[in-house]
């Protein structure tokens, strides 16, 4: 499988989905439960993606200045400051914990 | 200036807004109407513009991501013009960031199963989108295409944050249009910068997709149930980073899902 491979098939299967939602008749996603599991499914995939990519280096642990980073990030969004400031910021606190270590 | 235009912020969860749901969810609409005032269309479009030229800047962090992945510019690109969902754009870079071509499975899966819920935004776009039988115009098909294309969290959100159905057409369709031209273009600068920036990491791109994911993440943990998935799912996702693959630990951690969402565990609203 090439990067192109795994890309066209990617962007057919989110195409597809958000097609599904516009031409399919309402039905099973309609109902509570698999609504619900919708959206936790999103919340769990985010916060997964987080973690593996504050803490994994391959298939190892590592503790390093992403992790203020990304606490800095947290503080940054509870205190409502945009997405993109936070982005910038999150890098350059890793980039100057690593520039001065 | 009415409040709506910072309510459904980028990344907003319109989920949570969904009439009928249950009882808070219904509270919470009718207070989102309520602060509205009217939802005239000229209001939808302010909102939608507000919303749309914010979530549109970040694009660039997208861009210097995927690049800083391995991805060219034109494969980045192609990712906005065509999957159009910045969620599953991130995620897939991501995977394919720490696990390379090998990991590329889950590089799909992610991404496509970050983009399950756009089909329930669909649902809940489509008689808006279509409008009254009494228009009398039917709905073409490249309408309904066009439509599916730009459902994603931001056009559905300033859309129900609407409070009829004229102004949520209008609210859907400016926000939606105004995100995919801004967000192509962003995704564009960004990757030509991040090509030029070389090593990325001194550049702490690498904490910057980690801060880019948790601004994804941030408004969709309003309810208890969500901030219990979430620190589940990362729990889960550290410890099997040593034994799988890259990019399994990120498919296993969604059963926490699967699992709190089937038997409703910790459903309690938050002291917010």
């Amino acid at each position: 499988m090439t990067t192109w491979h795994i890309i066209l098939i990617a962007s057919a299967a989110t195409l597809a989905l958000k097609l599904a939602g516009h031409l399919v008749p309402a039905g099973f996603l309609e109902r509570e439960r698999p609504a619900r599991i919708a959206d936790l499914l999103t919340v769990a995939l985010l916060a997964a993606l987080i973690a593996v990519q504050t803490l994994a280096v391959g298939s190892s642990i590592v503790i390093d200045a992403r992790v203020p980073a990304v606490i800095v990030a947290a503080a940054l969004y509870a205190l409502r400051v945009p997405f993109v400031v936070v982005v910038i910021a999150a890098a350059a606190v890793a980039a100057g914990i690593r520039a001065f270590s | 200036m009415n409040e709506l235009s910072d309510a459904p912020e980028p990344g907003a969860d319109p989920s949570s807004r969904r009439p009928g749901a249950d009882t808070d969810a219904d509270a919470e609409l009718a207070d989102e109407t309520g602060r509205a005032g009217g939802g005239a269309p000229d209001t939808a479009v302010r909102d939608g513009l507000a919303v749309g030229l914010a979530t549109a800047v970040y694009g660039i962090s997208f861009g210097a991501l995927a690049v800083a992945a391995g991805l060219d510019v034109w494969q980045t690109c192609f990712l906005s013009l065509v999957m159009f969902t910045g969620g599953s754009q991130f995620a897939l870079v991501g995977v394919l960031a720490s696990g390379g071509v090998a990991a590329g499975g889950s590089a799909i899966a992610t991404a496509a199963m970050l983009g399950i819920r756009n089909v329930v935004y669909g649902m809940r776009m489509k008689p808006i989108v279509e409008g009254s039988p009494a228009d009398g115009a039917r709905t073409s098909v490249w309408r309904r295409v066009a439509a599916a294309w730009v459902t994603i969290d931001e056009s559905t959100a300033v859309a129900l944050a609407q409070s009829n159905d004229r102004a949520a057409r209008v609210g859907f369709w400016v926000t939606g249009i105004v995100i995919f031209v801004g967000w192509n273009l962003t995704t564009l600068a960004g990757a030509l910068i991040g090509d030029a920036m070389g090593d990325t990491r001194a550049w702490g791109l690498d904490a910057a997709a980690a801060a880019a994911f948790l601004g994804l993440l941030w408004p969709r943990l309003k309810r208890v149930q969500a901030g219990a998935v979430a620190v589940g799912a990362a729990i889960i996702a550290t410890i099997t980073t040593p034994v799988l693959m890259p990019g399994l630990p990120v498919l296993v951690a969604a059963v926490v899902a699967v699992v709190v969402g089937w038997f409703d565990l910790f459903h309690r609203r938050s002291e917010s």
